[in-house]
């Protein structure tokens, strides 16, 4: 990070902006060596959706820790080591063969961070936060994501301080799979909610 | 002057499709994780609350809102809150930009004196039927519009938090416990989807 070398072109305006103000808040003692490099290092190898998977594995394999986690989320993340900012109070929601669930904010971009990371660009941007709680049904099937109509759906707009997590089904056939390989399975989009395994 | 700000997306029609990818990196640009970065810093440096930083985000021009990518209305909310600080000023920013420097609106709504009167024990449970307060607020609120006058029943009986309504437009704070209201989709919408309901985290006073 901070190489320009591979930016031929010259800055976009909101690059200028972003330097305008790192310059700023830098010369005045406020942003601290390398803190840019610390978040972005953090984001792109600690948080991500890599810790909801060890999560949604372990409960695929381990009836107990289903339990806990379902009774209460916060503390049975937490026994993965996972938790703080934009997960101190999380709520997991599981699909069953008749009920599938999906998260969105409509008001901002709140999101489950310990678990699943920065949330994508398209979690973010109007249209999804717009028709997920109108549509879903079609959303989902325009996404990727068709749904018999028996099956119900929740959708669950994290407007206050809880950040939900979705507990995707278990894949048929995955019976001799390890703890570790089931992980390797689940997708970001799978805890969303926006797509089955 | 009502602050229902652009912000408030749900339900809108007309926005088009999502443009959906499953693999997607935490930063397409090294300027998003540096945008990521100054916000985690001026809000840490001036101390504001969720509402407060939220508001900074629902204050934008709603052109600039729709048109550009988070990363960028948390720059502009990191910016915005840095010249409303006094960390830096507007023209510094110009300057080193090399033109214009959008910043978010100003706060129209009054400064909170008085936070009123806390909730400490809920005053509804898991399965009672509650309806939302059609309310429309002068500033920052966490009571999405598509479920204003609406009927629901309590799913879940949450923590008690302080309000973000009171939060982002003083230094009081008020606490009340929070609810997941179960809203069927025919309730809210003319075309609601069969077998769909929609639930929505709200606060004690956002309910009737």
């Amino acid at each position: 990070m901070g190489e320009h070398g591979h930016h031929p072109a010259p800055p976009s305006p909101v690059e200028q902006r972003v330097a305008a103000l790192q310059a700023l808040l830098t010369e005045r003692g406020l942003l601290p060596e390398g803190f840019v490099e610390e978040v972005t290092r953090r984001y792109e190898s600690e948080i991500g959706p890599m810790n909801g998977a060890k999560v949604v594995a372990r409960a695929w394999v381990d009836p107990s820790y289903r339990e806990r986690l379902l009774a209460d989320g916060t503390a049975a993340i937490a026994e993965f080591g996972f938790g703080g900012a934009e997960g101190d109070h999380m709520v997991v929601v599981e699909n069953t063969a008749t009920i599938h669930n999906v998260i969105v904010c409509t008001l901002c971009s709140c999101y489950p961070w310990p678990v699943l990371g920065l949330p994508p660009a398209w979690y973010k941007d109007p249209p999804y936060r717009a028709r997920m709680v109108r549509e879903p049904r079609a959303l989902l099937a325009e996404m990727g994501c068709p749904l018999p109509h028996d099956v119900e759906i929740r959708v669950w707009d994290s407007s206050a301080e809880v950040r939900y997590l979705v507990l995707p089904l278990r894949p048929a056939g995955t019976e001799g799979l390890t703890e570790a390989e089931l992980a390797g399975m689940v997708t970001r989009d799978s805890m969303i909610g926006v797509a089955q395994l | 002057m009502a602050m229902d700000g652009i912000h408030d997306l749900g339900g809108m029609q007309g926005l088009g499709s999502v443009a959906h990818s499953p693999a997607e990196p935490a930063f397409h640009e090294p300027w998003q994780a540096s945008a990521r970065a100054l916000l985690i810093t001026v809000a840490g440096v001036v101390g504001v609350s969720g509402g407060e930083f939220r508001h900074a985000i629902e204050r934008m021009e709603p052109g600039h809102y729709l048109t550009s990518d988070y990363y960028e209305h948390w720059l502009t909310a990191a910016a915005t809150l840095a010249v409303e600080h006094g960390l830096v000023t507007r023209a510094e920013l110009e300057a080193r930009a090399g033109g214009p420097y959008p910043l978010s609106g100003p706060v129209v709504a009054a400064e909170i004196a008085d936070p009123g009167r806390g909730v400490d024990r809920p005053r509804f449970g898991a399965g009672d039927q509650v309806r939302v307060r059609q309310w429309h607020s002068p500033g920052h609120t966490r009571c999405p519009r598509y479920v204003r006058g609406k009927t629901g029943t309590v799913a879940r009986v949450d923590g008690i938090h302080s309000v973000p309504d009171i939060e982002a437009h003083s230094r009081a704070r008020r606490y009340e416990p929070t609810y997941s209201v179960r809203f069927d989709a025919a309730e809210l919408w003319r075309d609601g989807q069969r077998g769909v309901s929609v639930h929505v985290d709200l606060w004690d006073s956002y309910l009737e």
